[in-house]
């Protein structure tokens, strides 16, 4: 192995005292010299595995070796082959569970930085102004209806209205952008870089109708009458709760509705929007994916004094991705891992004012292959706290299976739709991203939606089912 | 779309409005509601559908808090940001017999489509409404329509009779009339005071509850109830639920959560 220099790049970030105090982003990307010194790690590998760990496989050893020669230009035109929301993936991807994973460098040293380079190219073409488009394709007169703007919704209207089919994205909510509008708070994923994206999609040719609820404006069977084919990437929906005494008290929050009102709504600067939110000084976030850390990270800078996540496994098990765990950190929350909430208990006006936990130690590996929590008898603990936020997943939103007649779904409520063409059970209704696994990822949705886009335009041209 | 056609006063501070939404009209049925936003910095709101007309549903709004008191200096022609729907189950509707519908307050309105069309599939219609005095009564002709018999009550007894719609209800259940099913939308008060009424007699009676509610369409769990025990989403589940079943003192908490900083925004709007 040539010589190479071990760690990454660091990328400035907002110091932690400073940031707990605004809803600004935290990280603040590479300027040129350091993107161009990040991409001079990369090794140029003849047989790059980075890709393969890439779940829409982006070139990247090649918008790498671009960036090195400071060919920023040509780096995004061919990023954008294969990804067209780069300014989101680079911000919110696990990259550490995908092609920095498996990147030869990280066998000794730290991978390559593949993440921030991405974000970086983004970056620097939104500063340029105008978004190069590619050049117009010819119209298939197929028309296609797109259910949810997440992701998923807005990889398959990007990849189809490219191909020359006419799209219409439909979203339930007042703007676009699914969980990276409502989920993902500003200070992970700016607002303004999600609508540039939308934006980017829109440009392309897509048409947008925001407020319209698919399964109640119109059902999908009625689309069908419409379009030549739809796409279903309504996403998770109906928030998990523990199903424990008090857990309907005041003060006690869904993470989707906590991070939707601070996030969507902009409760963060109520009164000037008018959405408010309960801004606690003791904070309490069950659960441990990105979903959570956004949650107690949110509380911090709604002011909270204390902001702790509960989480029932060990560090090692957190979910979430390790450079939103270590943000954490540095900003103070507090991690009361191997512990259970078992109860809360209210004021006499139904406020929550103290939960009771349980300890917990780990035994053998469960299904998952991490190693079952297991409650310690006797360990029961009272932890003084006016905001819960309830932050364990969430299953599949109920609208559209069903009123929708022939559409199969799974146990748990999911769509079923075939992992190699996102086929469904119902004839020219393709679907994927969190409706169909259960609430995963931004880049995994994406994976979904180019995969289905692809099977959508073999279908739209042949008719073959 | 979306554009308010007509506005009218029906009481001090109660507006109906006939709000354009072709696409949502012609999907309404009795019971359902809608989620409105009135402009960029506004709160969603749900608000139950009174009644539709070819390309317009109508609205009833009691200026309560900031959004309801904003939206009634909206004039005619105003277009508002989204109206969204329409959302929730529909109330089943089903000949039953006899059926009292019971309206309270501003929920005159909201039962309104309900008691049409319990009358419409052949029911024997006994209707309640009431209000706190005379000119807070609203939908009295409407009601009458589609009501076989219609009985009236104020609180200070400055129309109808004096009392409460409960007081009407146990008079009727006294009178031994055979009641097979109870409806009953209104101030939380007067739905629980409604569930107690019918329980000893075990009346079949259904509530539409009106929580607080962001997205309406199930994603957010703010308009969550509890129903025989469980955790129900009214925007999902509901807005019908079995009044027998409902934990009313839970509901009535969780409509006060925001009650601080919804009197610091009305303070912050009546200086505008």
């Amino acid at each position: 192995m040539p010589k190479v220099r071990p760690k990454k790049t660091p990328i400035p970030k907002q110091s932690p005292k400073k940031r707990v105090k605004n809803f600004n982003e935290v990280a603040l990307g590479y300027s040129e010299k350091q993107a161009v010194k990040e991409a001079k790690r990369c090794l140029q590998c003849k047989k790059p595995v980075c890709i393969s760990g890439c779940p829409v496989e982006i070139d990247i050893p090649g918008f790498i070796k671009l960036i090195a020669e400071k060919d920023f230009k040509e780096a995004i035109r061919l990023m954008k082959e294969k990804n067209v929301l780069p300014a989101i993936c680079g911000r919110v991807c696990p990259q550490e569970d995908q092609c920095e994973k498996v990147c030869v460098l990280a066998e000794k040293f730290e991978p390559v930085g593949i993440g921030r380079l991405e974000r970086f190219i983004a970056d620097w073409e939104a500063e340029q102004g105008e978004m190069a488009l590619p050049p117009k394709p010819s119209l298939t007169g197929k028309k296609v209806a797109v259910v949810g703007s997440g992701p998923a919704g807005l990889t398959v209207a990007g990849d189809l209205v490219k191909l020359g089919h006419s799209l219409t994205i439909f979203e339930a909510l007042h703007k676009t952008g699914g969980v990276l509008v409502y989920g993902i708070p500003e200070f992970r994923l700016p607002k303004a870089i999600v609508q540039r994206e939308v934006d980017y999609v829109h440009k392309l040719g897509a048409e947008i109708v925001t407020s319209f609820v698919v399964g109640k404006t119109k059902t999908v069977d009625e689309l069908l009458k419409e379009y030549d084919a739809v796409f279903l990437g309504t996403g998770a929906g109906l928030p998990w709760f523990m199903q424990i005494p008090g857990e309907n008290y005041n003060g006690i929050y869904s993470a989707n509705e906590y991070l939707t009102r601070s996030n969507l709504m902009k409760a963060y600067l109520f009164p000037k929007y008018d959405t408010p939110i309960v801004r606690g000084k003791r904070v309490a976030v069950i659960g441990g994916g990105n979903v959570a850390m956004d949650s107690a990270r949110t509380g911090l800078r709604l002011g909270a004094e204390k902001s702790m996540i509960i989480y029932r496994r060990s560090r090692k098990e957190l979910p979430a991705r390790i450079e939103e765990i270590e943000n954490a950190e540095e900003e103070g929350i507090v991690f009361e891992f191997l512990t259970l909430p078992v109860r809360y208990y209210t004021d006499d006006k139904g406020w929550v004012k103290e939960m009771e936990c349980i300890r917990m130690k780990l035994g053998k590996p469960d299904a998952s292959g991490r190693r079952r929590p297991l409650p310690i008898k006797g360990s029961n603990f009272k932890i003084p706290v006016d905001t819960v936020v309830v932050a364990i997943g969430q299953s599949p939103n109920p609208l559209v299976p069903s009123t929708t007649p022939g559409l199969e779904t799974g146990k748990h409520g999911n769509i079923i739709a075939d992992e190699q063409t996102g086929k469904t059970s119902k004839k020219g209704v393709f679907a994927g991203g969190d409706i169909v696994t259960g609430a995963a990822t931004v880049i995994l949705a994406m994976g979904a939606g180019r995969i289905a886009a692809k099977s959508m335009d073999e279908y739209l041209n042949t008719g073959e089912w | 779309m979306n554009r308010i056609l007509k506005k009218l006063e029906l009481a001090p501070e109660v507006k109906l409005f006939e709000i354009n939404s072709p696409l949502i009209t012609r999907k309404t049925l009795p019971g359902q509601f809608v989620v409105v936003r009135i402009c960029e910095e506004g709160e969603r709101i749900p608000l139950t559908i009174a009644d539709t007309k070819e390309d317009t549903i109508v609205l009833v709004v009691q200026e309560v808090g900031k959004t309801t008191k904003h939206m009634g200096t909206l004039e005619e022609g105003y277009e508002l940001s989204d109206v969204i729907g329409p959302l929730g189950k529909p109330t089943h509707i089903e000949k039953l017999g006899t059926v009292v519908c019971v309206g309270g307050g501003i929920g005159i309105a909201p039962i309104y489509p309900i008691t049409k069309a319990m009358k419409n599939i052949g029911n024997k219609v006994i209707s309640i409404i009431g209000a706190r005095s005379k000119d807070l009564l609203i939908f009295e002709e409407k009601m009458k329509k589609v009501s076989d018999e219609l009985y009236i009550t104020t609180d200070d007894g400055s129309y109808g009779r004096k009392g409460f719609v409960t007081d009407e209800l146990n008079g009727l259940i006294d009178e031994g009339r055979n009641i097979d099913f109870v409806m009953a939308i209104g101030p939380v008060v007067m739905m629980y005071a409604v569930a107690e009424v019918t329980r000893p007699h075990n009346i079949n009676t259904m509530v539409s509850l009106n929580p607080i509610m962001v997205d309406g369409t199930g994603m957010c769990g703010a308009c969550r109830v509890e129903v025989g025990g469980k955790t129900r989403f009214t925007c999902v589940d509901g807005p019908d639920f079995d009044a027998h079943q409902v934990d009313f003192k839970l509901l009535m908490d969780r409509q006060r959560i925001y009650l601080k900083q919804e009197e610091e925004s009305m303070r912050l709007f009546k200086r505008h």
